[in-house]
Order: C-alpha cells, then sequence, then structure tokens
C-alpha cells in the first residue's frame, strides 16, 4: 500500500515536473509571437490580416504567407527598433501576410548566437551582416540558400557600376552568391581638428583630405611638441571589432599588399609590410602613438570622443553620425597616410542572406524582404540611410541628396575612389583576425617585427589552404 | 566524505534480502528526479561530448578520426599555452584562496556577531554582484587612459607612465587572478566560518586550560575538525579555476599574445569561432581528466592529513 | 594573572588590531567595486572617460538609466529572476530527495551511483555545451529559459550536499518512525525535511546565484532579445562601436542591487543554514 502511494506520489511529481515544463515553454512562446506582434503596431495591418490569410491572400494575388524572421547587425540604425519596424511596415503594406520579427544581436555575443542557433537549428531566416565573411563562410558550409535569383542582370549590372568588388564579396569562394548586398563604406580615420589647428599641423594634410607618411609623422612631432593631447593617437590591438583601421594603418604607410592579387596568399610579411609595422612599434617608442593591447576599437573611439587622444583609427559615415551629438569639437575625416600619398583604404560591404531552413514559404518570403529592403525604388534608398553608409547599385545615385547629411556624407563619399582591394574575401578570414591582433599583440610586446609577421603569415596561410580544401 | 560512514551499517547486512529489495526500490524512486535531470542533461551529453572527441566533427563534416584530435591538440601550441595558463591560474588561485579564506575566517571568527556577520557579507559582495557586473567595473578600473588604478598609481608616484593592465603580458593573467581571487572568496570565508562554529569548544578550552598556544589549538584541534570543508573549499576552488572563462572572454579575449588563454576559452574558441566542435571536445574531455585528477589529489592529500 | 599570560594578551592586542587593520583595507577593497559601478552609473560620458576620476559624482545624471530602459532590462532582469528561482526550486527538491536516499538508504549500486555524481562534478560544465545545444534544439527548448534551467538542475552539485545533510539525521529517529508505521513519504516530509531544512536553504542560495552567474550557459542558449538574461544584457551593452561605461555600469547595477538586497535581508538564514551542520564529513 504505501510502497504504491510512495510511487505515484513520485510518478505524479515526476509528470507535474515535465508538464510544468512544457506548458511553461508553451507560454513562453505564446507571448513570445504575441508581443513580436506588439512591437509591430506599424505593421498591424500585416498582423491582423494574419487571422484571415484566405480572403486577404486571395486578394493580394499571388502573395504568399509566411511569418519570418530576421536578425540583424547593429549596422547603423539597422539596430534601431523603431527605424526597422517602420520598414517592415512599409514591406508588408505590399505584402501584408508576411510578418517580420527581428532580433537585434551585438558584435560581442552575436557570433556566438547565431554559431549556436546553427547547431541547435533555430537559425532565422534572414540574416544581415557585415564585412566579416560569415554569411559566405555559413554558406561554404551548407547553411545559407544560393541567391542567384536575386542577382538577376540589372541587379549584377548595377552593382557592378559601382565596383566588382562588391560583387565578388558577395560570392563564397565557389562562386555562389550566398549574400546579397545593400551597402557599402570605406573606412578612414579621423583627427581632431581643433587639436591639429592649435598645434599647426593641419599643414600637414591635403586638401583632399590624403596625406603622406613623412608629413603624418611631421604631424604627429608638432601634436607632441604642443601638447595638445594625452595621447596622439592609440593603435588599438585589443580582440574584437574594428581591426580594419589598424590593418590600413599598418599596409598603408609604406603601401603594403595585404594579399596577393587572386586571394590565395598573405602577404604583410613583405618588405613594405613590416616596414610598416616597425615604424609603428618605432612611433610607440618615441612617445608618437601609443598603443594598448587591452583596448578595442571601442574604447579608442570613445577616448577620441572625449578628446583624450588627437585622432582615431576606426572611423567611418557611421561612426561620426553616431558621435556627432557627443563629441565637443569638429571629427575631421582624413585618409590613411601612405608613403606614395595614394591611400588605399578598406572597404565594409554589407547586406542580406538567407539560411536555409528547409522552408520554401519561408524562403520566398524572405526573398521579397530583402529585395523590398534593397531594391525597391523608394525603400532601398531609405534603407541605405539609414546604415549611414553608401548604395551598392549605382542607380540610387546620392541617397543623402537633400538631406541634413549631404554635405556631411560628401566628404566620405569623396574617400570612395581610394577603395582597395576588398581582401576579405580570402578563405580562413575568421583565423587571420585573431592572428593579426595577436601579431600586433607581439610587436608592440617586443617581438621582432619581421618574425612575428612571418610567423602571422604562416599561420594564416595555414588557415586558408585548410578552409580552401 | 566518508562515504560509507553509517555506524549501522553492519544492522542492515543482517536484515533479510525482501527489506533490502524494499529499500533500494524506495531508494531509486527518491532518487529518479534527480537521475532524470542528471542523466538526461549531464550524462547523455557527456557522452555525446566524449563520443564525437574522436570525430573531426564541424558544421559539415562528421569522419571517424581516432585520437587525431588528442595528437593535434598537443602539437597546437596555443592549445599548451593555454594549459600553461590554466595551470598558473589553479596553482596560484587555489592555496591563495584557501589559505586566505581560512585566515580571513579565523580572524572575523572571534569578532562579536555584528562585525563578523559584516566581514562575512563584504567578502561575499563580489559573489552576489555577479560575474558580468563584477567583470565590467574592473575592465573600467584598469583602463589605460581612464582607469582608476593608473590614476592612483600615478598620483602616488607609483608609476610614471600609464600601464595597460589588461593589455600587457606581464600583467594581465595576474588581473584576472585578482579578479577570480575576489569573486572566489565569498563562500570558502562562510563555510570556514560556519566550519569554526562546529569546532567543539569543550575540547579548545580544555586545550587552552593546559597551556596550549593558539597556533597549537589551532593546529591540534581546529585545523582537524575543519578538514572536511578544507577539502570540499579545495575541490570547488579548484573546478571553478579551471573553468575561469567568462572573466576571460569579457575582458581580454585570451590576449594580449595568447597569455591569458585558458584551455575554457580556447575550447569556446575553436568550437563558437572556427566551428570544430571535434577538436573542442576533445580538449574538453582532457579538461575533465586533469580536473578529475587534480581533485583526486586533493582527496588523497588531505585524507592522509586528518588521519589521526 | 601569570607573568606568561599578561605578555600573550599583550601580543594578541597588538595581533588584533594589526588584523583589524588588514580586513577594513580588504572590506574597503571588496566594497569599492560595488560602490564604483553605482556612482559611476550616475556620471555622465565626460565625467566617467577623464583620466581623472571622480570620486563622488558631482553633476549626477539619469542619462545612463534612460539608455538602459530604451532596452527591455526589467524583462532581462526578470528573466534571470525567473531562472535562478525556478532552478533553485527544482534543484532543492530532486537534490533533497536524492541526497537523503544517498545517506540514509543502503541499495545496490549506491556507491557506484555515488561515485559518478562526484566525478561528474569535476565536469567543466562548458565542454557538454555542444552537444546539450543539440539536444534543446531536439527537444525544441532553445532559446528558452527552460534550456539554462534543466542542465542546472541536472548538475550533481546538489545533490552531494544534501548527501553531506542528511547524513546528519539520526538513523534511530527513522528507526522509530518505521515502526510506527509511517510510509516514505511521510518519513520524508515529517522527519527528513525539518531536519535538512537549513541545509535546503543553504543550498538555495548556491543555486540561485551560481544560476545567474552562468554566464555561457545563458550566451549559447538564449537569443531573443527578450529572452536574455541581465547578465547577458549586460555584456550586450558593450557595443562595438562605443565603449559607454556610464551605460554599462547602469546595467550592472541594475543587475547587482537588487540580488544584494535580497542577500542581506536573507544572509541570516542563509549563515544560519551552514553553520547548522554544512559540509560535514
Amino acid at each position: 500500500m504505501k510502497k504504491k502511494r510512495a510511487l505515484a506520489f513520485l510518478l505524479t511529481g515526476a509528470m507535474a515536473f515535465s508538464m510544468a515544463a512544457c506548458g511553461s515553454q508553451q507560454e513562453t512562446t505564446n507571448t513570445g509571437t504575441s508581443s513580436q506582434a506588439e512591437t509591430q503596431t506599424q505593421a498591424e495591418a500585416g498582423t491582423a490580416a494574419e487571422g484571415t490569410t484566405a480572403s486577404e491572400g486571395a486578394a493580394a494575388g499571388e502573395d504568399i504567407s509566411a511569418d519570418i524572421t530576421m536578425w540583424t547587425y547593429p549596422i547603423g540604425s539597422f539596430g534601431d527598433e523603431e527605424t526597422v519596424n517602420g520598414f517592415i511596415a512599409a514591406f508588408n503594406e505590399i505584402y501584408p501576410n508576411n510578418n517580420v520579427s527581428v532580433e537585434y544581436l551585438d558584435y560581442t555575443s552575436g557570433d556566438d548566437q547565431v554559431t549556436a542557433a546553427i547547431e541547435a537549428g533555430t537559425t532565422p531566416d534572414i540574416i544581415m551582416e557585415g564585412p566579416e565573411r560569415l554569411v559566405s563562410n555559413w554558406g561554404a558550409n551548407g547553411k545559407m540558400l544560393d541567391l542567384s535569383d536575386l542577382w538577376d542582370e540589372e541587379a549584377l549590372a548595377d552593382i557592378s557600376a559601382t565596383s566588382e568588388a562588391v560583387v565578388s564579396a558577395c560570392q563564397s569562394t565557389d562562386g555562389v552568391f550566398y549574400e546579397y548586398p545593400l551597402c557599402m563604406t570605406t573606412h578612414c580615420m579621423a583627427i581632431n581638428y581643433e587639436m591639429f589647428e592649435a598645434a599647426d599641423a593641419l599643414q600637414y594634410i591635403n586638401d583632399d583630405r590624403t596625406w603622406t607618411t613623412e608629413n603624418f609623422e611631421k604631424a604627429l612631432q608638432a601634436l607632441k611638441d604642443a601638447g595638445v593631447a594625452q595621447e596622439n593617437g592609440i593603435v588599438y590591438c585589443g580582440g574584437q571589432g574594428g581591426d580594419q583601421g589598424t590593418r590600413a594603418l599598418a599596409m598603408n604607410l609604406y603601401n603594403a599588399e595585404f594579399t596577393n592579387a587572386d586571394h590565395t596568399q598573405w602577404t604583410m610579411n613583405s618588405e613594405a609590410g613590416v616596414k610598416g609595422l616597425q615604424q609603428l612599434v618605432d612611433w610607440t617608442q618615441e612617445g608618437l602613438l601609443s598603443y594598448d593591447a587591452g583596448a578595442q576599437a571601442s574604447d579608442e573611439l570613445q577616448l577620441f570622443a572625449n578628446g583624450t587622444v588627437a585622432m582615431t583609427f576606426c572611423w567611418n559615415a557611421s561612426n561620426e553620425a553616431q558621435y556627432a551629438s557627443v563629441v565637443g569639437f569638429t571629427p575631421y575625416p582624413v585618409a590613411f597616410p601612405s608613403e606614395s600619398g595614394i591611400p588605399e583604404l578598406c572597404g565594409g560591404i554589407y547586406g542580406f542572406g538567407i539560411f536555409d531552413n528547409g522552408d520554401a514559404t519561408k524562403a520566398e518570403a524572405a526573398k521579397r524582404f530583402i529585395e523590398f529592403i534593397c531594391d525597391d525604388a523608394t525603400q532601398g534608398p531609405l534603407s541605405v540611410a539609414s546604415t549611414g553608409f553608401f548604395p551598392v547599385r549605382a542607380s540610387f545615385g546620392n541617397v543623402y541628396a537633400g538631406t541634413d547629411d549631404e554635405a556631411r556624407m560628401e566628404v566620405f563619399a569623396g574617400f570612395g575612389p581610394y577603395l582597395g582591394d576588398y581582401y576579405n574575401v580570402t578563405a580562413g578570414w575568421a583565423e587571420q583576425r585573431t592572428a593579426w591582433w595577436n601579431m600586433l599583440q607581439q610587436i608592440f610586446g617586443g617581438e621582432d617585427v619581421q618574425t612575428a609577421a612571418d610567423a602571422y603569415v604562416e599561420t594564416c596561410n595555414a588557415a586558408t589552404a585548410a578552409a580552401s580544401n | 566524505m566518508k562515504v560509507g560512514s553509517m555506524s549501522g551499517k553492519k544492522q542492515y547486512t543482517k536484515r533479510s534480502k525482501v527489506l533490502v529489495m524494499r529499500e533500494t526500490r524506495a531508494a531509486y524512486l527518491f532518487l529518479l528526479p534527480a537521475l532524470i535531470f542528471f542523466v538526461g542533461f549531464i550524462i547523455v551529453p557527456m557522452i555525446m561530448c566524449l563520443v564525437t572527441s574522436f570525430f573531426n566533427y564541424t558544421m559539415t563534416d562528421f569522419t571517424f578520426v581516432g585520437f587525431g584530435n588528442y595528437i593535434e591538440m598537443f602539437q597546437d601550441p596555443v592549445f599548451i599555452r593555454a594549459l600553461k595558463n590554466t595551470i598558473l591560474i589553479v596553482v596560484v588561485a587555489v592555496p591563495v584562496v584557501t589559505v586566505f579564506s581560512l585566515w580571513v575566517s579565523s580572524a572575523i571568527y572571534p569578532l562579536h556577531a555584528a562585525s563578523r556577520s559584516f566581514f562575512r557579507c563584504v567578502f561575499y559582495l563580489p559573489v552576489v554582484t555577479g560575474t558580468v557586473a563584477v567583470a565590467v567595473v574592473w575592465k573600467w578600473m584598469f583602463n589605460k587612459y581612464t582607469g582608476l588604478f593608473n590614476y592612483v598609481l600615478n598620483s602616488a608616484g607609483v608609476i610614471d607612465e600609464n600601464i595597460s593592465w589588461l593589455g600587457d603580458e606581464r600583467f594581465a593573467i595576474w588581473c584576472i587572478i585578482l579578479i577570480l581571487f575576489t569573486t572566489s572568496i565569498g563562500q570558502p570565508i562562510v563555510l570556514y566560518v560556519a566550519a569554526l562554529g562546529n569546532v567543539d569548544s569543550s575540547i579548545v578550552e580544555a586545550a587552552q586550560v593546559d597551556g596550549a598556544t593558539n597556533f597549537q589549538t589551532f593546529w591540534r584541534i581546529k585545523w582537524p575538525s575543519i578538514m572536511p570543508t578544507t577539502l570540499y573549499i579545495l575541490v570547488i576552488t579548484t573546478i571553478n579555476s579551471f573553468q575561469c572563462y567568462a572573466l576571460i572572454q569579457l575582458l581580454t579575449s585570451g590576449g594580449p599574445n595568447h597569455s591569458t588563454d585558458t584551455i575554457m576559452y580556447y575550447i569556446y574558441y575553436e568550437a563558437f569561432r572556427l566551428y570544430r566542435y571535434g577538436y573542442g571536445n576533445a580538449m574538453g574531455v582532457f579538461l575533465a581528466i586533469i580536473i578529475a585528477v587534480f581533485s583526486a589529489i586533493q582527496f588523497k592529500v588531505t585524507k592522509a592529513g586528518s588521519v589521526d | 594573572m601569570s607573568e606568561k599570560t599578561k605578555k600573550k594578551a599583550g601580543n594578541l592586542s597588538i595581533y588584533k588590531l594589526v588584523t583589524v587593520i588588514i580586513l577594513v583595507v580588504l572590506a574597503f577593497l571588496f566594497i569599492f567595486p560595488v560602490y564604483w559601478i553605482v556612482t559611476g552609473s550616475f556620471k555622465d560620458a565626460m565625467t566617467i572617460n577623464a583620466a581623472k576620476p571622480q570620486w563622488f559624482p558631482l553633476n549626477p545624471t539619469m542619462i545612463n538609466y534612460e539608455k538602459l530602459f530604451n532596452n527591455p532590462a526589467l524583462r532581462w532582469l526578470l528573466n534571470s529572476v525567473a531562472i535562478a528561482v525556478i532552478a533553485m526550486g527544482l534543484t532543492c527538491l530532486t537534490s533533497s530527495m536524492a541526497g537523503y536516499a544517498l545517506a540514509k538508504k543502503r541499495f545496490v549500486g549506491q556507491t557506484l551511483l555515488f561515485s559518478i555524481f562526484i566525478c561528474a562534478m569535476a565536469l567543466p560544465k562548458q565542454v557538454v555545451l555542444v552537444p546539450l545545444l543539440k539536444e534543446m534544439s531536439f527537444l525544441n527548448l532553445h532559446d528558452s529559459i527552460w534550456a539554462v534551467i534543466l542542465p542546472t538542475v541536472g548538475w550533481p552539485f546538489g545533490i552531494f550536499l544534501m548527501k553531506q545533510f542528511s547524513e546528519t539525521i539520526p538513523t534511530e529517529m527513522l528507526e522509530a518512525v518505521r515502526i510506527d508505521g509511517a510510509g516514505e513519504v511521510q518519513t520524508f516530509l515529517t522527519i527528513v525535511l525539518p531536519i535538512v531544512k537549513p541545509g535546503i536553504g543553504a543550498l538555495a542560495i548556491f543555486t540561485f546565484i551560481s544560476t545567474w552567474n552562468d554566464y555561457f550557459l545563458q550566451l549559447i542558449m538564449l537569443n531573443s532579445q527578450r529572452n536574455l538574461t541581465i547578465s547577458l544584457g549586460i555584456a550586450k551593452l558593450q557595443a562595438e562601436m562605443s565603449n559607454d561605461f556610464g551605460l554599462i555600469m547602469a546595467g550592472a547595477a541594475l543587475g547587482a542591487i537588487p540580488i544584494i538586497a535580497i542577500f542581506l535581508m536573507f544572509q541570516k538564514y542563509f549563515t544560519q543554514g551552514i553553520t547548522m551542520g554544512a559540509v560535514k564529513g
């Protein structure tokens, strides 16, 4: 008797657990969806229509009905819920039965979350990503859909007219288009105009905002002599984002090439590359620059915004927009200094990819959404403008014409012609990024530059070879 | 920790088989809920982890490589570096935490109740503050340009050039150990204070009457009776130090120049950044073995010490 | 009083004084980060990033909190609380039952089972994450709080702790009620639970805090904005292109202060629980 009672007690207990578990799980998902709906109040037409799919669907003709999800990194205002909801509302005016819910990733943990989602099979339909080759990488791993139907002849021609680099940036190593681009930028640096003025160092910058390595050094010396800033500039080497700034700085000083022309070998251990890296080390030893292996790009930017340092190596149109209201001085964008005076700036190309979740309807809806955001004659330019970058489509022209940002953006547009080789497409990119930080940390820590650069290139080449197999 | 320390054990063996069966069944019913969770969410993934460590397991690949991952591990300079760092952290943090917490507990134990509980709370504070919150505030204090440390040391004339605490190979790992120390010491202190309270005070008094010095009373009477607590603290601190991950991820990402890479962080890096799950799992299995060995040694040593 | 004891007393007081001074200094070092979090959260960007720190916010601002609540920060806090409380409840229940059985029952496979529990404690939790991820996705629980709770409850630490506590239950007492005809459930509820109650209290707090701090598990298991925990939220506030320490401190304060308050309120029970015979041999 007692045994049975005990057994019954335990069994009911265990069942209660599992039921509680299931029940609350359901509850979570339910509240999840309902509040997704809430966040899309502007999209009310869309959500309301969901209940009456049949009639609405018929009215909209060949419209399909699907709930899709998008994850986005904070690329300009694409990290801002209000802006994105506005875009979704516009999308729903045309496709009322396609619900789009959005999750906002950050750069610190975003990659891990996507990796986790890929392994757990809970990937979103759409992902918006920056220039770190994630989409292509996932594509090469068979996780993404081929987007060649978005890349029709018109799109290809229009985008190629801007730059062939954009086209190749969206292809995986085997030539498949896994990414559909929206916007691009050239990364540059910026100086504190007032500080340069005070140090009489503006004379070293050409009118077209380029400068030579020689003049850059003179400017650093002038700043140091004038003592206007706590530090002239910081070569940050703490690993997360912003590596493009340090790469562009080191390679441009003596016009080095980052990779070979067909993107199969890394070449920063060349004479010019090592010379540039050595120059940075020398400058830090002379007190003309500072380095901090504990600082990330974000720390350096904050110090620049704060007036602690006279220049930042991590600048672009979007950063300027973000910091515009915070800074108490004039951030003056300039190109990276180079020996020849003609810099080769790093580009960033941002776009969308679609995860292969095995649902053709959702994939179709996702493609429509991407097409609407990137290609629609009205929405396209708006989307681009919200990122603070430049369109990849030549036909969009100047998306900032007539806006408050026109003059500001013109400055950045001026850097366009200096856009260098888009070496990000080289296989083994993720390993390269880590190895790069590591090499910087080594050389500033006193390691011989040539040795460190050789080791770095060796690591990267090994990764490239492994990834190409 | 004495697994079979029941005095009544003999009685049971004399009982009838039926009774033993009944007890076994009852025991397993009591264990059932725990076992469901334990088997489901610890044992099953553990076995999967062990099995996949013999595979080249990535996003696209799943081929058997035997001990390939394990062999690669020992030829991987970064792994070796991470292993050394991990052992450094454990070898420094565990004794320091244990000795220090014992000292603090013995120091605050004789104080009167209010101050005792004040200090106990204070040392527990970093634990309840939360690892992430603690990590971010230390990150700020260690900042090369705007951090408190450089300001204070500069003002005091100790240094004349700002130091990048987390960005300098000489200091970074010590900074991590320092933070780990502040977040690890709370629980041992609480436990030691409790354990000291459990020491039979009549024996202590008797010893003092016999003219034993403080040191003698401590060493002869208190130390043996808090031995189980010490063992427990050693094991827990060892496990926690081996698994130090969040601080690394939030503060240094393993840098500068791999000087703060730990095995745990490197597992994460290989698995979640480079998608090499099999390799990561192999390192995990290896780490588990090391921790088990360390814990076993501690069991042995402290057991031997407490026998008298 | 003999000469010797007098001298000893003199030494003792100097020793005591030094001890107290060291303790106070250390206490200051342990309190300071919390103070710095709280005051930092009220400083504006200029002050916080100045090379010369402001020991006390002279121009306190709420801007950081305004920015913080542009995020669903309260929701994050609630998620953290929900995860910790549910994990705590389940762990206490399963562990006290299992601990009692391990300590007070003789059964086949007892030693083996206990050894397995002990060995599993040595396992770094994080290494099983990828398999765990697969399992959660199979159970359709990924990105729900249960993906964090279930593995936490499975962790055998609580069983170990409760076994230690249950050893203190007098066997005679169990025998006595058995002779009186009490069933297993009744025995557990009326005899075992009241005795191990302090242990449950201690386990509850340990579980709560370790769950709260289990950043990595949360990072891997949760992605939706609304399912994040406060730990993840704080980490998320560190953006790539800006490092707003004020905002981050506001997040840290929001995460830390409620827990500190709860801890201070309940610390009496907590330490009482441990004193009543926690980790006994």
